[in-house]
C-alpha cells in the first residue's frame, strides 16, 4: 500500500479510501483515539485473563482446558463455599443432632436456632403444600392446628418426615389405604350416599337419620376398622377422625361421598434422602411449634 | 502490490464475498464450540443416565409447547445458595438426552431441574389444575385442560427414531414397544400390564440401576391417558437419574 499514492480529498484535505463509486469516494477518518486504546486495553486484558484464568480450550487430546495460574474451579468453590456454611452451623448443627428433640425445645437458644433454620427449610420445601406458615390446603393437612392424623409428638412428625406418608421407595413409610368403594365396585352407589349421612350424622352435620340408620350395621363392618366403632378414627392407621369438624378432603356432603366413592390416599414424600439429619430434627421442632404439637 | 490489493476481487463477486464472509464468522463460533464436543470434563460420563422413557418424552414435549420454559429454568448453577435450594448442581452429562435441553436464565417461577420427586404427583397434578389452590401467591397460570386432553402418541415411534437420528440410544426393541411402553408406564396394572416388565428391563439397563422408571396412574384417573399424565411423568422423574451419593465431584475428569 505504501507505494500507492494517497488520494487527498480537496474539500476536506483528508485522505479517501481511494474506491470510487460513480464518482463518489469515502472519507478514510481514523477511528476515534479513545475507542482504539479502550480496545487494545480489552485485548491486553484478554491476555492476562487467558494466563490466570480456565481459558485455552483442549486441543483434540489434551483432555482438558489449560487451568490457568489460579487454578480456578467452579466446582471448587461452590464445594467451599458450602463446606463454609456448614462450619459455621456446626457447633449448633451438632448440639442439634446430639440433643433428643425435647431438649431443644427446653432450652432456648438452641430452640431459637432451630426455629430459624426450620422456618426457611419449611418455607421452600414443604409450604408448597402445606401452605405458608402451615395453613394447610384441601388435600393437604394442615400443621398449624392440633389435628394430627398420624401422630403429633416431636418424634412421631420426625419420622413422617424421614419417611413420608405412602412413599412406596420407604419401606418404613407411614402407610394405610381406604379402598375405593364406589370406583371398585365394593359398595353400592345407594349404599355410599347412605354413608354420606351415615358420616355427616357422626360429625354432627344435618343428614338424614333413617338414611344413616340404614347403613349403621355396614359402618361397622366396612369402615369402623379403621374409623373407629364411634368414628373417632385411629392414628396407627392414619385414619381420620370422622366426628371432629376437621376436614382433609371437605366435609360437604358432596365431598364425603366422592371420598369414600373414589377414596383418598394422598401421598407425602420422604425426606431423609433430601435433607440432612440436622435440617430434619430442625424441620421437626418448627412444625411442632405451630400450632398443636403434643 | 500487496495481497491486501486484491480486495477488490471479493467485493465484485457477491458469491465469493459470501462464502469469505460465512469463513471469517465461522471462526469465532467453531474456536467457542467444537472444543466442547471433545473436551472431557463437558463430555463426562456420569452413572445413571437413561433416555426419556416415551410417556416421559411426550410429557416434555407438552412443556416445551405450553412455554414451561418460559419461567422455568432447569439448570442448578454452582453457586452455594442454589445448591442450598435445590439440591446438587446440574451437570452437563444431566442433559445428554435433551433435544433441546431447557437450562434458561429466566426464573419467573423456580427451577425445576430437580423436582422431581420433590413434590407427591397429587401436588403436582393439584397445582397444575390450579395453582393457586395451593400457592395463593403464585402468578402461574392453570393447565387443568390437560386433564381432558388424551395422550396422543401415535407417532411415538417415529419421535424415538428422531432422536435416535441426533444420538439417544434408543434400541430396536424399544421403539417397537413404545406405544406399549407409554401404557405400561401410566397404567401399569391394566391396559400396560403385559410391557411392565419389557419398560423396566429395558430402560433401568440403559440407567444401570433400578429404581429410576416409576410406573403408576399420575393424575389420578386411571382409565384414560391424559397428558396430565405424561407431563406429571416427566416432572416427577427430572433430575433423578444421576444418583449423587456415588458422584465424585473430586474427580480430574469431573473438574470444571
Amino acid at each position: 500500500m505504501s507505494d500507492e499514492i494517497k488520494d487527498i480529498d480537496d474539500h476536506s484535505g483528508i485522505e479517501t479510501t481511494g474506491h470510487s463509486w460513480d464518482g463518489i469516494k469515502e472519507l478514510n477518518n481514523p477511528l476515534p483515539r479513545w475507542w482504539l486504546y479502550i480496545w487494545y486495553a480489552t485485548i491486553i486484558w484478554g491476555v492476562i485473563y487467558m494466563v490466570f484464568m480456565p481459558a485455552i480450550p483442549a486441543l483434540p487430546g489434551m483432555g482438558t482446558n489449560t487451568p490457568g495460574l489460579r487454578n480456578h474451579s467452579d466446582r471448587d468453590l461452590v464445594a467451599a463455599a458450602v463446606a463454609e456454611l456448614k462450619e459455621a452451623r456446626v457447633a449448633q448443627s451438632e448440639t442439634l443432632l446430639e440433643a433428643s428433640l425435647e431438649e431443644i425445645e427446653t432450652d432456648r437458644g438452641l430452640q431459637q436456632f432451630a426455629l430459624a433454620m426450620g422456618e426457611s427449610l419449611f418455607g421452600d420445601n414443604c409450604a408448597t403444600c402445606h401452605g405458608a406458615g402451615g395453613r394447610g390446603a384441601v388435600g393437604y393437612p394442615t400443621l398449624a392446628d392440633d389435628v394430627w392424623l398420624w401422630d403429633g409428638t416431636l418424634d412421631g412428625i420426625e419420622y413422617t418426615l424421614r419417611h413420608g406418608i405412602r412413599h412406596e421407595a420407604d419401606l418404613d413409610t407411614r402407610f394405610s389405604l381406604m379402598p375405593s368403594f364406589g370406583r371398585d365396585n365394593l359398595l353400592s352407589t345407594d349404599q355410599i350416599d347412605d354413608l354420606t349421612d351415615y358420616v355427616l350424622l357422626v360429625s354432627g352435620q344435618e343428614h338424614d337419620a333413617t338414611a344413616a340408620a340404614r347403613v349403621a350395621e355396614l359402618y361397622q363392618q366396612q369402615c369402623a376398622s379403621c374409623h373407629g366403632v364411634n368414628g373417632e378414627g385411629d392414628r396407627l392407621q392414619g385414619a381420620p377422625n370422622l366426628t371432629d369438624r376437621e376436614w382433609l378432603f371437605g366435609g360437604s356432603r358432596d365431598d364425603i361421598y366422592n371420598t369414600i366413592y373414589n377414596a383418598r390416599n394422598s401421598h407425602m414424600p420422604a425426606w431423609q434422602d433430601r435433607l440432612d439429619d440436622a435440617s430434619i430434627k430442625a424441620l421437626a421442632v418448627y412444625v411442632h411449634t405451630l400450632g398443636g404439637g403434643e | 502490490m500487496g495481497l491486501m490489493n486484491n480486495h477488490g476481487v471479493l467485493e465484485r463477486h457477491s458469491l465469493l464475498l459470501t462464502i469469505g464472509i460465512l469463513v471469517v464468522v465461522s471462526i469465532g463460533g467453531i474456536i467457542q464450540m467444537a472444543p466442547l464436543m471433545y473436551m472431557d470434563n463437558t463430555i463426562e460420563k456420569v452413572d445413571g443416565m437413561r433416555p426419556y422413557t416415551p410417556l416421559e418424552l411426550k410429557g416434555r414435549d407438552i412443556y416445551i409447547r405450553e412455554g414451561c420454559y418460559v419461567c422455568h429454568s432447569q439448570m442448578v448453577r454452582p453457586l452455594r445458595d442454589e445448591v442450598e435450594r435445590y439440591g446438587h448442581y446440574s451437570l452437563a452429562a444431566e442433559s445428554m438426552y435433551d433435544h433441546p435441553f431447557q437450562w434458561g436464565s429466566k426464573r419467573t417461577g423456580p427451577d425445576l431441574a430437580r423436582v422431581g420427586g420433590k413434590y407427591s404427583a397429587e401436588w403436582q397434578v393439584d397445582h397444575l389444575i390450579d395453582p393457586r389452590a395451593l400457592v395463593p401467591e403464585s402468578i402461574m397460570p392453570p393447565y387443568a385442560f390437560l386433564m381432558d386432553k388424551k395422550l396422543k402418541y401415535d407417532g411415538i415411534e417415529d419421535r424415538l427414531r428422531t432422536e435416535r437420528l441426533v444420538g439417544v440410544p434408543y434400541s430396536d426393541e424399544m421403539i417397537e414397544n413404545a406405544k406399549g411402553h407409554i401404557l405400561a408406564q401410566a397404567d401399569p396394572n391394566d391396559q400396560g400390564f403385559d410391557y411392565y416388565d419389557s419398560l423396566m428391563a429395558l430402560y433401568e439397563a440403559e440407567a444401570g440401576r433400578e429404581g429410576t422408571v416409576e410406573a403408576r396412574d399420575w393424575d389420578g384417573n386411571p382409565d384414560e391417558i391424559t397428558e396430565m399424565d405424561a407431563l406429571v411423568a416427566y416432572l416427577q422423574m427430572t433430575g433423578t437419574l444421576v444418583d449423587f451419593s456415588t458422584y465424585e465431584a473430586d474427580d480430574l475428569s469431573n473438574r470444571r
